[in-house]
C-alpha cells in the first residue's frame, strides 16, 4: 500500500517537472517559429546587399544595418573582452579578498542588472554630447560597458573552477606566479572563458536601447566610425513601428537574421574550443 | 646529489593557529626521512615550509630558519628555491591542459628551455626515473589526465624530477592510490634515494618502516622524536611515540 502511494507521488512530481519544461519551451519555439514564418518570406539576396529604400517603397535591404551591427559588436569586443578577462584574472588570481575586489565584484553585479537603456543615456551624456554627434564609436562603447561585467563574472567563475592544487603544482616546479597563470591556469580555463566571451557577444548583438541614443541609426552607409550608423536592432525597431507594410516585412526579415546571428555565435561558443587532447 | 637540511626553531602559523611550535631537526642528504604523526600535527605544514609553499596561502606566517647548503632558504628567492626543492602532492595533479610530454617538461620549458631535443631527452630521462616510460612512451601526446591515478602520480614525480631538484618533498604521495600503485611509488622512492634527499609525509607507519632511513614523529606541532627508523619502531625513547606506533592513539 505504501509503495503504491510512493509510486503515485513519483509519477505526479515527474509529470509536473515535464509540464514545466514543456511550458518553458513553448515561448522559445513560439518566437522562433513566428519569426521564421514571417521573416523567411521577406528574406532574399537584396536584403543582404541593398540599402533601405525610401519610405513606402517596396524592396531594399538592410546591408548597412548588418554591417553596422558587426562593426559595433567588433568595437565592443575589442574593448570589452580584454578589459573583462584581465579584470577577471586580477580578481581571482591577485586580489580575491580585499575590500577593493569585494567592491569591484559588487559593482559588477549591479552593472549586470542595470537596464541597458541607462547605459545608453550615460554614453549619450558623456560621449555623444561631448563629441557633438552620434557615432559607431559611442554605440560600440555602450555595448562594451554591457559586456564587461558579464565577461568579468564568467572569467572569474571559470578561473575559480581551476583547482588550487594546479596552481601549487606550478609554483612547486619553480614556475613564477605570472607564468603559472598564463601558461597553466588560463589554458585550463580557456574553454569556459572563451564561451563566456562569446555569450556576452551574443547578448549585446541584440541590444537596442543603448544604441538608440548612441549610434542613432542611418539609412545609408556610414562613412566613418564617427558618424551615426545603422544597426539591426534599431532598424528593426524603426521599421516595426512604421506604418508601412513593406517595412514590417523587412523588420521580420531583420529579426530572423539577428536571431540566426545569435544562434551562430552560441553554436560557435559551444564548438569552438574543444580540448586538444581527447 | 642530495643536500643536507638544518631546521632551526621553525615556527609557523595558519591564521590564529600555531601549527609548528619550534622545530629543530637535521635532515641527512641522500636519506629517506619519513614524517609520521596524527592528522593536524603539523607534518604537512612542515614540509610545505621547506619549499616556502606554506607562505603562499593567505593568513600564514613563518619564523625560524631552514639552512640548505649553508644558506637560509628565507634569504633565497622562493621561485628559485623551488627548483632545488621539488614537491609531490597528496593528490596527483597533472596539468589538465597539457599532454603527458608537456606535463613532464613543464618546469624546464616554462623556465626557458626551448630546444626540442633537450626537452625530449629530459622527458625520457625523467619518465624512466619515475618508472613510467615503458607505459607511456607510445602516447606521450595523450592528455596527462587520461592516465590512471597511480600513473598520474608517477607522472607528477617525473615532472618534479625533470627540474633536477636536490631535495624531494612528498606529502602523502601514495595515500590516494591502490596497493599496487603504492608499491610502485615505494620502489621508486628507494631508487631515488641515491641521488636525492627525500622527505616523505605518511599516515602509513608500515610505509615509513619499509622505505625510510630515519623517521620523525610529530605531535601537536612539535617534533617528539627523530632517529633511525629501526630505533623509532623497535625502541622509541618517548612514551608518546610508543603510544602512537603501537596504535594507542591517533
Amino acid at each position: 500500500m505504501k509503495d503504491y502511494i510512493r509510486k503515485y507521488k513519483n509519477w505526479l512530481m515527474l509529470s509536473i517537472f515535464v509540464a514545466a519544461t514543456v511550458i518553458a519551451l513553448v515561448p522559445l519555439f513560439g518566437v522562433l517559429g513566428y519569426v521564421l514564418k514571417n521573416g523567411l518570406g521577406a528574406l532574399n539576396m537584396q536584403f543582404f546587399t541593398n540599402l533601405p529604400k525610401a519610405m513606402g517603397l517596396s524592396g531594399g535591404g538592410m546591408a548597412n544595418a548588418i554591417v553596422g551591427t558587426l562593426i559595433m559588436v567588433l568595437i565592443a569586443s575589442l574593448i570589452g573582452i580584454p578589459v573583462g578577462i584581465l579584470a577577471g584574472i586580477y580578481l581571482t588570481e591577485y586580489d580575491r579578498h580585499s575590500w577593493f575586489s569585494t567592491a569591484v565584484r559588487f559593482a559588477t553585479d549591479v552593472l549586470t542588472g542595470i537596464p541597458s537603456i541607462i547605459v545608453g543615456i550615460v554614453i549619450y551624456t558623456a560621449v555623444v554630447l561631448k563629441m557633438g554627434n552620434f557615432s559607431a564609436l559611442a554605440g560600440g562603447l555602450a555595448l562594451a560597458i554591457i559586456m564587461i561585467p558579464l565577461i568579468i563574472r564568467s572569467t572569474e567563475e571559470m578561473l575559480k573552477l581551476v583547482s588550487h592544487s594546479i596552481r601549487e603544482a606550478g609554483y612547486a616546479l619553480g614556475i613564477s606566479k605570472g607564468k603559472t597563470i598564463l601558461k597553466i591556469v588560463l589554458p585550463t580555463a580557456a574553454k569556459g572563458i572563451i564561451t563566456g566571451a562569446m555569450l556576452a557577444i551574443a547578448r549585446v548583438s541584440g541590444e537596442t536601447a543603448p544604441l538608440l541614443f548612441t549610434a542613432l541609426g542611418n539609412q545609408y552607409w556610414a562613412r566613418s566610425l564617427n558618424e551615426p550608423i545603422a544597426s539591426l536592432p534599431v532598424q528593426i525597431f524603426q521599421y516595426a513601428t512604421s506604418p508601412y507594410k513593406e517595412w514590417h516585412q523587412l523588420a521580420w526579415a531583420g529579426s530572423l537574421v539577428l536571431i540566426l546571428l545569435i544562434i551562430i555565435i552560441n553554436l560557435a561558443a559551444r564548438f569552438a574550443f574543444r580540448s586538444r587532447h581527447s | 646529489m642530495g643536500q643536507t637540511l638544518s631546521v632551526r626553531k621553525l615556527e609557523a602559523w595558519y591564521g590564529p593557529n600555531k601549527t609548528l611550535k619550534g622545530i629543530n631537526m637535521e635532515i641527512e642528504a641522500n636519506h629517506v626521512t619519513a614524517i609520521i604523526g596524527p592528522s593536524g600535527c603539523g607534518k604537512s605544514t612542515f614540509v610545505r615550509c621547506i619549499n616556502r609553499m606554506h607562505e603562499t596561502l593567505p593568513g600564514t606566517k613563518v619564523i625560524g630558519e631552514i639552512i640548505l647548503d649553508g644558506e637560509s632558504i628565507y634569504d633565497q628567492d622562493p621561485v628559485a628555491l623551488r627548483k632545488t626543492v621539488g614537491m609531490v602532492f597528496q593528490k596527483p595533479n597533472p596539468f589538465p591542459s597539457m599532454s603527458i610530454f608537456e606535463n613532464v617538461v613543464a618546469g624546464v620549458r616554462l623556465n626557458g628551455q626551448r630546444n626540442k631535443q633537450n626537452l625530449q631527452a629530459i622527458a625520457e630521462r625523467s619518465l624512466r626515473m619515475a618508472a613510467l616510460w615503458d607505459e607511456v612512451k607510445d602516447r606521450l601526446n595523450y592528455s596527462g589526465i587520461s592516465l590512471s591515478g597511480g600513473q598520474q602520480q608517477r607522472l607528477c614525480i617525473a615532472r618534479a624530477l625533470a627540474v633536477e631538484p636536490e631535495i624531494l618533498l612528498m606529502d602523502e604521495p601514495a595515500s590516494a592510490l591502490d596497493p599496487i600503485a603504492t608499491t610502485h611509488i615505494e620502489e621508486l622512492i628507494r631508487q631515488l634515494r641515491d641521488n636525492y634527499t627525500i622527505l616523505i609525509v605518511t599516515h602509513n607507519m608500515q610505509q615509513a618502516a619499509r622505505i625510510a632511513d630515519s623517521t620523525a614523529f610529530f605531535l601537536n606541532g612539535e617534533l617528539v622524536e627523530h632517529g633511525a627508523t629501526s630505533e623509532i619502531f623497535t625502541n622509541p625513547k618517548d612514551k608518546r611515540t610508543e603510544d602512537y606506533i603501537t596504535g594507542r592513539f591517533g
